[in-house]
């Protein structure tokens, strides 16, 4: 009896460590990548944020009305100059597939504009937007670096802002979009004995 | 049929034995010493406070231990994101002052491993600090230890909370030596590449609402000065 009962403590801590083992604690949901390959190399891949439903949060010591309500932005002196927003991004399909925070400081050695997006599946990006917008409307940065799925990339954003035109109530006003053209870095990779 | 039940049994003694031996495992890194504390580079620290509801912003699915602040803040319920967290924080320098203003990302990693003693969250922060500039922080961050010593003791408290001292180092990577990556972009540290830390000091939790007293504190080692090859 005592054996059986031995045997058992030995399956149950088997069972034990290889459920562990086989069922990942972590499963993150994906929406599928819509990259594009563009014509002069690297891929594309756009991102929007419907305005206002995306807004997480406007912070700044100049804004009227604070978004989340009840929002509490410090009135220290040394962030008078700052502002910062996030948000929800989507994918091409319109669907949620991560956050990203949008920061604007004025600065005596240049205005900054970031950009970090987080995409929980993926990865993240930072990008480091130019002070003043292109013809068109449009604002272009750089990849400065990346996490994960986005650390070996380099590459663009590009922000641009495009009003709705649907009359519906519940239709945004507008909509933030991000264009990013990604660009593989040279990596050295060794030769394998195989090749040769 | 004895034998039946005696093989259960023992399953289940079993499966119990290995869940406090994977508890109380001696062998799970506790780091509680920063590589950076080494260093002989410049760094910068700062403070923020990990509680939610000291914090400018935070938000979550709205289902998780720790509370949305503001009330009303839009949570992140959409499937991609349900296992992630966002918080804006203030940050504080070394002697205390307010020095910028810090946004995390937070989401639960598929790499999260707990035969091997690893909790994993995968995080990005985005720093604006006027008298630095902007900087982003990519790291893995282990909270095993955390867990280990006052999570699962505070959720087997009667009182469902943990009141003590707790110090650890929570990055774990990608850096060799379990630091983060860093990555100026504007000001003083444009274009610097950087390793940091991010430590916890905790001194109550709630197995039900998270942080109830704690600090966080990010270390960042400026790159050391090239030394000129004779």
């Amino acid at each position: 009896m005592f054996k059986t009962f031995l045997i058992g403590v030995v399956l149950g801590i088997a069972a034990a460590a290889g459920a562990l083992y086989a069922f990942p604690a972590v499963d993150q949901a994906r929406e599928t990548s819509l990259v594009a390959v563009a014509p002069n190399g690297g891929t594309l891949e756009t991102f929007h944020i419907n305005i206002p439903m995306d807004r997480i949060m406007i912070g700044g010591q100049a804004e009227g009305s604070p978004v989340p309500p009840g929002l509490r932005w410090p009135a220290d002196e040394i962030l008078a100059d700052v502002r910062s927003e996030m948000f929800k991004i989507r994918n091409a399909r319109d669907a949620v597939v991560g956050v990203a925070v949008r920061t604007a400081a004025r600065r005596p050695d240049g205005n900054v504009i970031d950009w970090m997006l987080h995409l929980p599946a993926r990865g993240s990006l930072f990008v480091s937007m130019e002070a003043q917008p292109r013809d068109g409307g449009v604002r272009v940065g750089r990849i400065v670096s990346g996490a994960r799925e986005f650390a070996l990339l380099t590459g663009s954003v590009g922000e641009r802002w495009v009003a709705g035109t649907s009359t519906d109530e519940d239709a945004p006003a507008g909509r933030i979009e991000l264009r990013a053209s990604y660009v593989a870095q040279m990596e050295p990779v060794e030769l394998l004995e195989d090749a040769q | 049929m004895k034998h039946v039940v005696m093989l259960l049994v023992g399953a289940i003694v079993g499966a119990i034995l290995f869940g406090i031996a994977l508890l109380y495992n001696p062998f799970a890194a506790n780091r509680s010493l920063s590589p950076l504390t080494v260093t002989d580079a410049d760094i910068i620290s700062f403070g923020y406070s990990p509680v939610p509801a000291e914090s400018i912003v935070f938000t979550n699915n709205g289902e998780s231990m720790h509370a949305p602040n503001p009330e009303k803040v839009l949570q992140l319920w959409e499937a991609p994101i349900r296992q992630t967290s966002a918080m804006a924080v203030l940050l504080h320098d070394a002697r205390g002052a307010p020095a910028g203003i810090g946004v995390k990302f937070s989401s639960k990693s598929e790499s999260t491993r707990l035969l091997g003693a690893q909790a994993i969250i995968d995080s990005t922060w985005h720093i604006y600090a006027p008298n630095y500039g902007s900087l982003f922080i990519a790291q893995t961050e282990n909270y095993w230890s955390f867990l280990q010593q006052v999570g699962f003791p505070a959720w087997r408290s009667s009182s469902s909370s943990w009141r003590g001292t707790w110090h650890g180092d929570v990055t774990a990577g990608p850096g060799a030596l379990g630091t983060a990556a860093v990555s100026g972009a504007s000001g003083l540290l444009r274009g610097l590449e950087m390793e940091a830390v991010e430590s916890l000091s905790v001194r109550a939790f709630s197995a039900d609402h998270g942080f109830v007293s704690a600090e966080g504190r990010l270390i960042i080692a400026l790159p050391e000065p090239a030394v000129a090859d004779d």
